[in-house]
């Protein structure tokens, strides 16, 4: 396959080596993130009126955070041989210091918490349910049906402990990805301390997004009303941490022109062309300004609540368009130009490849079917809870 | 201890962190290398293991032992820095063997393109030209002597 090449590039830099694949990874992780810390909003900062969508997303953080290195093996090529990261560890290289960061945060922080968070509904489930249902039901209660008033207050606070911990696993989890790029010195696309902190906020962006998309959707799903109490509050921190979001990546957008070292002239004048698209339209006006505007507006106007709900829908998709589109910018932008400064090549993506546009599309929605799953495992809605907990209360009165 | 009866679940989930724990070190008993990290973070017996890989480059110190024909014409030429298996590809068992392993006959057509193919990110002294404007698919031994390539004797200068 021919790739068409502008300029002059090294003959390494023409073929592009991180594919959509590595969009998606940074993407998924965000949303885990950024998923957690608003749940985190409940537990630890006592925000109560996101308290309904705080077990969705907790699920969301899960479903996605189990898909999220599926990219990268399937762009490495052998996935088997990942598990050398945790057979021989090596310390100096921060690639591979991912494998304990992603296996702590699913397994110290994400599971315990849902774990503890659920306990009451696994036993009371474990005990009306029957066939397969029950069996997994009773695994997960790992053996212990106590959940007297004191079992469960002590589940609360180790749980409260375990989001404690969590919130700065989580900063760990996409700061790190951030860092990754950030630390690529020989990229002044990517090169930047401020990266960490980018990926960082626009991973909270995205998370806090996605899980507002998701109640909203669950609840139509559902035919329950939206609690708009909490929903507006969503939009709020999801406005909030946009501005600072946006603030930053302005920041470091003005640094690059103010400072215009011997890179600025070539990146910019690919910003002009091959990213006009991705970068100036789709990522800064249409998945950022637009929805920053859209929200703002719900922030300073009185208005219904009809209108309040389609803007979170648009001000939200938009959102999700534009992170994945910053993701894109970064990854894909950061392998466009030549080292020399003097040419810029194309990404070629497949379509039933390997790395192709179809892995992709199957890798984003996979983590909605896992979610899926998880849901009806493990109801979020304490509607359904009660009504279990009434009937295994009255199993508990029949013994 | 009623606290230990009211936490007891959470033994049970230290249980399985810690079960989960051992497996894993067994594990990896097993399947990491017993030199792994002898010499650095790579497994040792591979240095070992390579050393007893079969030698395909004779050097070109062989070849000149008995080409001192060629290594006459080469070493006046701008390849004289050239190794002579750089080109003809690793002849170890021709070496050994001279009479019975006899080594393929080179395509000058393709080969000299290798390194003289027409690329900006060669350095613009580097002799360089475009393959298909230069000969049009004529072997280039039609002109040059690949050994010693500048033609005097037929343009009276270099290429």
């Amino acid at each position: 396959m021919q790739i068409p090449v502008e300029g002059f590039m090294y003959p390494n830099e023409v073929e592009l080596q991180w594919s959509v694949l590595i969009v998606l990874y940074p993407f998924l992780t965000g949303l885990v993130a950024g998923a957690f810390i608003l749940a985190s909003l409940e537990r630890v900062f006592m925000v109560k009126a996101v308290k309904p969508t705080y077990r969705l997303a907790l699920l969301t953080a899960l479903a996605f955070l189990i898909v999220a290195p599926l990219p990268l093996q399937l762009h490495l090529g052998h996935p088997e041989r990942s598990f050398e990261m945790y057979l021989t560890p090596h310390r100096s290289s921060a690639m591979a210091m991912f494998g304990f960061v992603y296996l702590w945060y699913l397994l110290a922080v994400l599971v315990v918490e849902i774990w503890l968070d659920y306990r009451h509904d696994i036993v009371v489930m474990s005990q009306c349910t029957t066939g397969w249902k029950r069996l997994v039901y009773r695994a997960l209660t790992l053996g212990s049906s106590n959940i007297s008033e004191r079992s469960l207050h002590i589940d609360e606070r180790v749980g409260w402990l375990v989001t404690v911990i969590g919130i700065p696993s989580a900063f760990l989890l996409h700061g790190y990805v951030g860092f990754i790029f950030g630390s690529v010195k020989a990229n002044p696309w990517w090169s930047s301390p401020l990266m960490p902190v980018v990926f960082l906020f626009s991973a909270m962006v995205s998370g806090i997004a996605i899980v507002l998309l998701l109640y909203m959707l669950m609840c139509r799903i559902r035919r329950e009303p939206i609690d708009m109490g909490c929903v507006d509050t969503v939009a709020k921190y999801l406005f909030y941490t946009f501005i600072i979001d946006f603030s930053l990546e302005m920041l470091d957008l003005i640094h690059r022109i103010y400072e215009a070292d011997e890179s600025f002239r070539s990146l910019d004048f690919m910003v002009h062309t091959r990213l006009y698209l991705s970068q100036v339209v789709i990522q800064i006006l249409l998945g950022t300004v637009l929805p920053i505007l859209l929200i703002g507006a719900t922030q300073v106007l009185k208005l219904a609540e009809k209108q309040r709900k389609w803007i979170y829908v648009v001000a939200g998709c938009l959102t999700m368009i534009g992170i994945f589109a910053m993701r894109w910018n970064v990854v894909i932008g950061g392998q466009l130009f030549s080292k020399s400064f003097l040419g810029y090549t194309t990404y070629k993506m497949g379509f039933a490849t390997r790395e192709g546009l179809l892995t992709a599309v199957v890798l984003t929605v996979l983590p909605f079917v896992i979610l899926w799953v998880l849901v009806k495992l493990l109801p979020p809605w304490p509607e359904k809870n009660s009504a279990l907990s009434s009937v295994a209360v009255a199993a508990h009165g029949a013994d | 201890m009623k606290i230990f009866k009211d936490a007891g679940h959470l033994f049970r989930l230290a249980s399985v962190f810690l079960v989960g724990g051992v497996l894993f070190l067994v594990l990896r008993g097993f399947l990491v290398p017993s030199s792994f990290g002898q010499y650095g973070h790579y497994r040792g017996n591979a240095v070992k293991e390579a050393a007893t890989q079969p030698i395909s480059y004779a050097g070109h110190q062989v070849c000149e032992s008995c080409h001192a024909d060629i290594l006459e014409v080469k070493s006046k030429g701008v390849h004289k820095g050239v190794a002579c298996e750089a080109c003809h590809g690793p002849l170890a068992k021709h070496a050994d063997d001279p009479a019975s392993v006899q080594p393929a006959k080179l395509d000058t057509a393709v080969l000299c393109f290798r390194c003289h193919e027409a690329n900006l990110a060669k350095p613009k002294n580097f002799p360089q030209v475009v393959s298909a404007e230069h000969s049009g698919g004529a072997p280039c031994e039609t002109c040059h002597q690949p050994h010693s390539p500048a033609i005097v004797a037929v343009a009276g200068g270099s290429q």
